[in-house]
């Protein structure tokens, strides 16, 4: 049984990894990250969004007739979006004004209901909500690292803003730099997909070196009890 | 056969009303349970900026209620009504909060919030909105450097009209090298507010008085 969510963890933050592996939802992936903050506000929004649409749409997946699926799947998720965007609106007034255009965005990004419909609509409720939390938190740490990346270059700053989110005492873990003024290009639009492309060159690369050592380690264990 | 397609048709669509009705209720719960919180900060938000532009001590009434509508004016670069909020400092006319737009930026409009003391002197300026490239043109935004706060004090009293621009055309104004269209849109529109204030001050004002009482008014006034 634990196998299950410890297959959708690894799916979610790793091997089917959204934001790296299946290309979803970039519009908000290039857009936010201009800051960490930013993007991992928004990758939480993202995740929590899935988790309860998928959460949601898993009990009542049965009585869902075939042909209406997709409009009643859109109709939830658009339902928890407002819910979540008034909720951000009223107490994280600040934050929406940084998010504001993007949360209800979350409406189209095609994750979301690509989730819903290949994992939610044929799974039972609690490995749905976790398969939609964790998809949600492989996309949130690739925006946060993008973001991260791309405020670290472009403003010589990290973790900036992050009292819009925690209050006023968040802003002791903020750490600027003096003496660097940062490189424009990283918070332009160009960073954002410089920045992707590294973030899918580095996830490529750790991949294919594990699938080398995983198959390079075989063979050696062979020779070594032929011998 | 015709009737278990009726039957099939009509239980589909009773399950998509179902969810939309369940949406909807949903929808109409949170909206009603949020509304007072986001209405409560947005006020915050706003009387926040509001206190960057114009101090506490400038004025005793409540802005956020002593709200004027100003028709669409050449001057302000507007094509939509806007509110004012009028400052009053023991009922009498203290000052007045306008937005104003920049059509001319680099890239897209610059709003823009200016605060003009009854006297005719700028109280503050800060930019609302604007899209101007980051680490160039962004200066403009209090969030990034000192200059917006040129404004402060100035009047066309103090500086005749011709001295609105900045020092490369001839003007008072500094700007950094590199950026010159942003600051010169917003000198223009920050000018031109200055100037819709002393050509319909009366009216403003006047129209406050009534304000005072009623607090709602318009001002139908087209300047072209």
């Amino acid at each position: 049984m634990s196998n299950i969510y410890k297959e959708i963890t690894i799916n979610g933050l790793w091997k089917q990894n959204t934001g790296v592996v299946q290309l979803l939802g970039l519009c908000p992936t290039l857009a936010v990250t201009t800051s960490a903050v930013n993007g991992l506000s928004l990758g939480l929004a993202t995740a929590l969004v899935m988790a309860a649409a998928n959460g949601s749409v898993s009990p009542v997946r049965k009585l869902v007739p075939n042909e209406i699926r997709v409009p009643v799947f859109i109709l939830v998720i658009a339902t928890l979006v407002t819910v979540i965007d008034l909720s951000i609106n009223a107490f994280a007034h600040p934050l929406h004004k940084v998010l504001g255009i993007f949360i209800p965005l979350i409406v189209v990004n095609c994750i979301v209901l690509a989730r819903v419909e290949s994992f939610a609509a044929k799974n039972t409720t609690v490995p749905s909500m976790l398969d939609g939390f964790m998809m949600g938190s492989g996309l949130m740490l690739v925006l946060g690292l993008l973001g991260a990346i791309r405020e670290l270059v472009g403003k010589g700053t990290i973790l900036s803003g992050l009292d819009l989110v925690f209050g006023p005492v968040a802003k002791q873990l903020m750490w600027t730099s003096t003496d660097y003024h940062g490189l424009l290009l990283a918070v332009l639009p160009p960073g954002a997909f410089l920045g992707l492309g590294s973030l899918i060159a580095i996830r490529n690369w750790i991949e294919i070196r594990n699938t080398a050592k995983t198959n390079a380690a075989t063979p050696t264990l062979k020779t070594s009890l032929s011998h | 056969m015709s009737d278990s397609i009726v039957k099939h048709t009509s239980k589909t669509a009773i399950t998509m009303i179902a969810f939309a009705f369940i949406g909807t209720a949903l929808l109409a719960y949170v909206f009603e349970i949020t509304r007072a919180p986001i209405e409560a900060s947005e006020a915050e938000a706003r009387l926040a900026l509001f206190k960057q532009i114009l101090p506490e001590s400038a004025y005793d009434n409540d802005l956020l209620k002593q709200v004027i509508k100003i028709a669409p004016s050449e001057l302000l670069g507007n094509h939509l009504p806007t509110e004012a909020n009028i400052a009053t400092l023991n009922h009498k006319a203290a000052g007045i909060i306008l937005e104003a737009v920049a059509h001319d930026g680099y890239s897209g409009d610059i709003k823009l919030l200016i605060a003009i003391r009854a006297d005719g002197s700028i109280s503050g300026v800060r930019v609302l909105a604007h899209k101007e490239t980051p680490g160039l043109g962004d200066y403009i935004d209090v969030a990034r450097g000192n200059w917006i706060k040129l404004f402060n004090n100035e009047s066309l009293a103090k500086t005749p009209a011709k001295l609105w621009q900045v020092k490369k055309d001839g003007g008072k104004f500094d700007y950094m090298v590199g950026a010159t269209i942003t600051p010169r849109a917003v000198v223009k529109a920050v000018l031109k507010a200055v100037q819709f204030f002393e050509l319909n001050k009366d009216t403003l004002f006047a129209d406050s008085r009534n304000v005072a009482t009623e607090n709602t008014g318009l001002i139908h006034k087209h300047k072209d």
